[in-house]
């Protein structure tokens, strides 16, 4: 089979990162009370975003994109560690992780 | 057509793991489906050219975060049968939320596909895909110069983050006798010592 011309377009890269931003979405839905997995759903969401962002930017031929998908990955990796940081002093005081009591804040 | 079998691995292996982030019943193997989500991720970015995000996506996403993740797992113990209680009530809601998720996406894309909305082309000349230069070298020479405050301001969330963290997570232990260490700073040679005329035969006070 002969290929001329590029097989793989855009739309390739948006279906790709949408089921993964809907998968993220589906898991912070599904795991409603275990903060840890919904912490990694959110990482989830964030590589789907970082994917669209680096597949316009090559497509479009604008290298803008890439950089904007580097200052979404800082601020991903300190989402990660002020929200598990949070998870272990919430830990600390309750002893569980389950987050559908959250409401009872005492300090 | 060795592009198109990579891209159609590559994607497929990244959306069952991140199903098998969701799904898996041991946190753990949720962050270890996580690293391979991020891997096959990172293929996706080399196969179109952007290598520096996708060595960036290895180092901080499976260097730091997936290990912090893996960290926090195993460091708390945490029961997990009793916070999957609730799964398979959310599972309808959910599942439906996604299929219309999906549904709004693919439509969009397929519009974008079909041309109906006129974008602008990117204006030329303001940070244009160069074939001669190297992907990290044009990010390094735009980072550095029209993004420069912005890069910044990265490190200075990195900083906060950090001291936040570490702020949330210290814990004054009592019982242990720490070091202060502005007395230690403070003291003076005349207050810790003291020349005694010692006479034989008589015991030191101390």
């Amino acid at each position: 089979m002969d290929w001329s011309g590029p097989v793989i377009g855009i739309e390739h890269y948006l279906v790709v990162s949408s089921i993964l931003f809907v998968m993220g979405v589906l898991g912070i839905f599904l795991n409603r009370k275990n903060v840890i997995i919904i912490l990694m759903a959110i990482e989830l969401i964030l590589l789907a975003v970082n994917i669209n962002l680096v597949a316009f930017s090559v497509f479009l031929g604008d290298l803008t994109g890439q950089i904007f998908a580097m200052f979404v990955l800082t601020v991903a990796a300190g989402e990660a560690a002020i929200g598990l940081a949070i998870l272990v002093i919430y830990f600390r005081g309750r002893g569980t992780i389950a987050v559908d009591d959250v409401n009872r804040m005492k300090g | 057509m060795i592009q198109l079998v990579s891209f159609y691995i590559f994607a497929s292996i990244v959306i069952a793991s991140a199903a098998m982030v969701i799904f898996a019943r041991n946190p753990v193997h949720s962050v270890l489906w996580l690293i391979v989500a991020f891997f096959n991720a990172a293929g996706l970015m080399v196969l179109i050219g952007a290598e520096f995000i996708a060595m960036l996506l290895v180092i901080v996403y499976v260097g730091a975060v997936a290990v912090l993740f893996l960290f926090v797992v195993m460091m708390l113990d945490i029961d997990f049968a009793e916070l999957r209680a609730g799964f398979v009530k959310n599972v309808p809601l959910g599942l439906l939320l996604a299929v219309v998720l999906v549904a709004e996406l693919v439509l969009g894309i397929g519009a974008y596909q079909a041309g109906a909305v006129k974008l602008g082309t990117p204006e030329a000349g303001v940070a244009t895909l160069s074939a001669t230069v190297p992907n990290i070298e044009a990010i390094g020479a735009l980072l550095y110069s029209k993004y420069v405050f912005l890069f910044e301001t990265a490190g200075l969330i990195l900083l906060v983050a950090m001291v936040g963290a570490i702020v949330l997570t210290h814990r004054r232990s009592h019982g242990t006798r720490g070091q202060n260490i502005s007395s230690q700073v403070q003291r003076r040679p005349q207050d810790a010592t003291r020349n005694v005329n010692q006479p034989v035969g008589q015991g030191i006070e101390l």
